[in-house]
């Protein structure tokens, strides 16, 4: 910034522009602290009190409830938690690139077409489709009926209930939103880039893996997060498809609250999720501004 | 008959979801014992209540859940009684519970409640003794009705619906008649892969305490660890842990014995009759559904003419007919239940029968327990 006098009317237009960006931010700011900063800081209170026995919490301080979640059984969970989320996001990554690819490639009044079947499933609530995978899926549904029915098992498979079905329920769940930004990342992409790649004699792979990969990383890492964080904390996936056998962290949390009636408890079981998605974000965007300016400011 | 069935559970999971934790869970951990008993009737001056108040001068706001009673009820106690009453609804005790505890008048004169949720609002001081005198139909209720463990002499709760928990099962589809805990945690071979157990804490729990002969309310280290283990055992053997869609994947066959609570399992037999229900030999549960009035209330007198009025053996009887519970009202049984016990067996299940059931109470402090073995047991 450079020093020197401010000229007069510069403080107004400043003090204008002030006045603006508030009431362009303060409606959605304000919605923000009242439904996202104020639970979460309840949630914070509550880590270092006591469980009231009818549920809420007792103020009686103790550090307890950060012991008992360094049991091995929550670590596991929260570690199994991690690993599925993580199979999810590589699948749905692995899907994801391609057809955002191939939509970025199509001509441009099918790529609204294609984006809008993109997220289509969206119209529809969660709930029920997960229930479609259970019609699909379970040892008397469609699935298995066709393959008995065509001769090609003699007994029905066990798809449902297992732990691919989970991750199958999560990748299906969250893909579109691996798609969108990937898709959004490949369309800015300038086509002439991949031509002068082309002209200085690159091959088509190497003009993948060396330039457009490159280029739409920071959609990738957006993508991943959007999956990523969402299927962490999943907690009905796990329940209908995993028929309750496989328990993720969102699972445990949810009933510290409603069926074990500890509050306090799950808030620090919420509260290690939220640390870790925290550092994911910076993460995130410490990636991103790096992928963005080629490592240089790094 | 009209059926009633908590919630077409396919499409709206989760308000099934939250009958299950509910309704049926009428026992769960809420609070209980005998010590807070006593505390309720010392700690609460009843007050003083005019029985000869002018009931079309009061209101009243009326907790429940959703179609637990019938719709056109509010209307007809209106008409017969006076009082004009507004409906509200909780999908859970831990819903209403916030609700009644959050230390303001929450305007409600009558919540009905899961019995152990009743024993944790008189344990704090919120709700009126119930008056005997202002409720004449207390005469309908079974002397049994009285010696229920969260409220032993009906203090300041009014039970209104009852059962037990046991196995549901296709009676085509498995060789031999289940007839104990050990049927459903060691599965013989031709049902194995095809079993359910209930997913919360207490009812997950409660098929290897009683198999093992502990106490469904045991806090003892020693006892839970077997259960643990007794528990993690039977995990491989089971299809899924499941709340609320359990007497559907009886009817589809995708699951051959289930465990369930009793009024559920009538939900399964109402869509295919060779579902047969059974209360494992080594003995189950007992949970029941209540009715309390409010301490902040300001129509006492009109509340318990309600509770009266509910008490009616044709209000009673609906909930047999409709909900499949078993009510602890005996003019409205001795009315309907043996007509209906021919589809519904277990709707002849007698009061001293179900009175052998255990009483699920609060394990205070031991309660989190409880939901670390069912979280190991389920991650395992």
């Amino acid at each position: 910034m450079t020093a020197g006098p401010i000229a007069p009317g510069r403080g107004a237009a400043r003090r204008r522009a002030l006045v603006e960006r508030t009431a362009l931010l303060g409606p959605g700011l304000l919605y923000l602290l009242a439904f996202m900063a104020i639970p979460i800081a309840l949630i914070l209170v509550y880590t270092i009190f006591t469980r009231g026995r009818f549920g809420g919490v007792v103020f009686t301080p103790t550090l307890d409830n950060f012991t008992r979640a360094l049991d091995p059984i929550y670590t596991a969970v929260l570690g199994s938690s991690l690993a599925i989320a993580g199979i999810t996001t590589t699948i749905a990554l692995l899907l994801g690139y391609p057809t955002a690819y191939a939509i970025a490639m199509l001509p441009k009044r099918w790529r609204t077409v294609a984006l809008i079947l993109v997220v289509l499933p969206f119209w529809t609530n969660f709930l029920i489709r997960t229930y479609a995978w259970i019609v699909l899926l379970n040892s008397e549904g469609v699935v298995n009926q066709a393959l008995v029915g065509a001769g090609l098992i003699d007994r029905p498979l066990e798809l449902l209930y297992t732990r691919g079905a989970v991750v199958a329920g999560l990748v299906y769940a969250y893909l579109p939103l691996m798609i969108l930004p990937v898709y959004a990342s490949i369309e800015r992409l300038d086509p002439q880039l991949r031509e002068a790649a082309a002209n200085l004699g690159a091959g088509r792979a190497r003009t993948f893996f060396d330039v457009t990969l490159p280029l739409t990383l920071p959609g990738v890492i957006t993508g991943a997060l959007f999956v990523f964080v969402p299927s962490l904390g999943n907690f009905i996936v796990p329940e209908l498809l995993g028929g309750g056998k496989t328990v993720m962290v969102g699972n445990v949390i949810r009933d510290q609250f409603l069926k074990a009636r500890d509050w306090p408890f799950g808030a620090v079981l919420a509260l290690a999720v939220i640390v870790f998605l925290v550092v994911l974000f910076v993460l995130q965007s410490w990636a991103s501004r790096r992928v963005s300016t080629g490592g240089r400011d790094a | 008959m009209r059926r009633h069935v908590p919630a077409p559970p396919r499409a709206t999971w989760l308000v099934a979801g939250a009958l299950a934790s509910t309704l049926a869970l009428a026992a769960c951990g809420g609070s209980t014992g005998g010590p807070a008993t006593s505390d309720a009737s010392s700690t609460l001056p009843s007050a003083s209540l005019d029985a000869k108040a002018d009931l079309s001068k009061q209101s009243l706001v009326v907790d429940n859940w959703k179609d637990y009673m019938p719709a056109d009820l509010p209307a007809n106690f209106e008409k017969a009684v006076g009082p004009k009453v507004t409906v509200s609804y909780h999908a859970t005790n831990e819903e209403i519970m916030a609700k009644l505890t959050a230390g303001t008048d929450s305007g409600i004169d009558v919540a009905f409640v899961s019995g152990p949720f009743a024993q944790a609002l008189a344990a704090q001081g919120l709700l009126e003794p119930i008056h005997p005198d202002l409720v004449p139909n207390l005469s309908n209720l079974y002397p049994e009705a009285s010696k229920l463990t969260y409220d032993i002499g009906n203090v300041y709760s009014v039970p209104y619906s009852w059962g037990t928990t046991g196995l549901c099962y296709r009676s085509d589809l498995v060789k031999t008649a289940p007839t104990s805990w050990n049927d459903l945690l060691s599965p013989a071979a031709d049902v194995k892969g095809k079993t359910t157990m209930l997913a919360t804490d207490r009812w997950l729990m409660l098929p290897a305490q009683k198999l093992l002969g502990y106490s469904a309310n045991t806090v003892d280290p020693a006892e839970l660890d077997k259960v643990k283990s007794t528990l993690t055992a039977t995990k491989p053997t089971l299809l899924a842990y499941d709340d609320t869609t359990f007497y559907d994947r009886l009817v589809s066959g995708e699951a051959v014995m289930v465990e369930a609570w009793d009024g559920w399992c009538n939900y399964g037999i109402a869509k295919n009759p060779k579902i047969k229900f059974v209360v494992p030999k080594e003995g189950s549960d007992l949970w029941a559904d209540t009715m309390v009035i409010l301490k902040t209330s300001k129509n006492k007198e009109a509340a318990h003419a309600f509770i009266n009025y509910v008490l009616d053996a044709k209000v009673q009887s609906w909930v047999v007919e409709n909900i499949l519970y078993k009510v602890p009202n005996k003019p409205a049984m001795d009315a309907v239940a043996a007509k209906l016990a021919e589809s519904y067996p277990n709707l002849g299940i007698t009061p001293t029968e179900l009175l052998k059931g255990e009483g699920l109470v609060d394990l205070g402090a031991g309660a989190p327990l409880y939901s670390k073995i069912v979280t190991e047991v389920t991650a395992s």
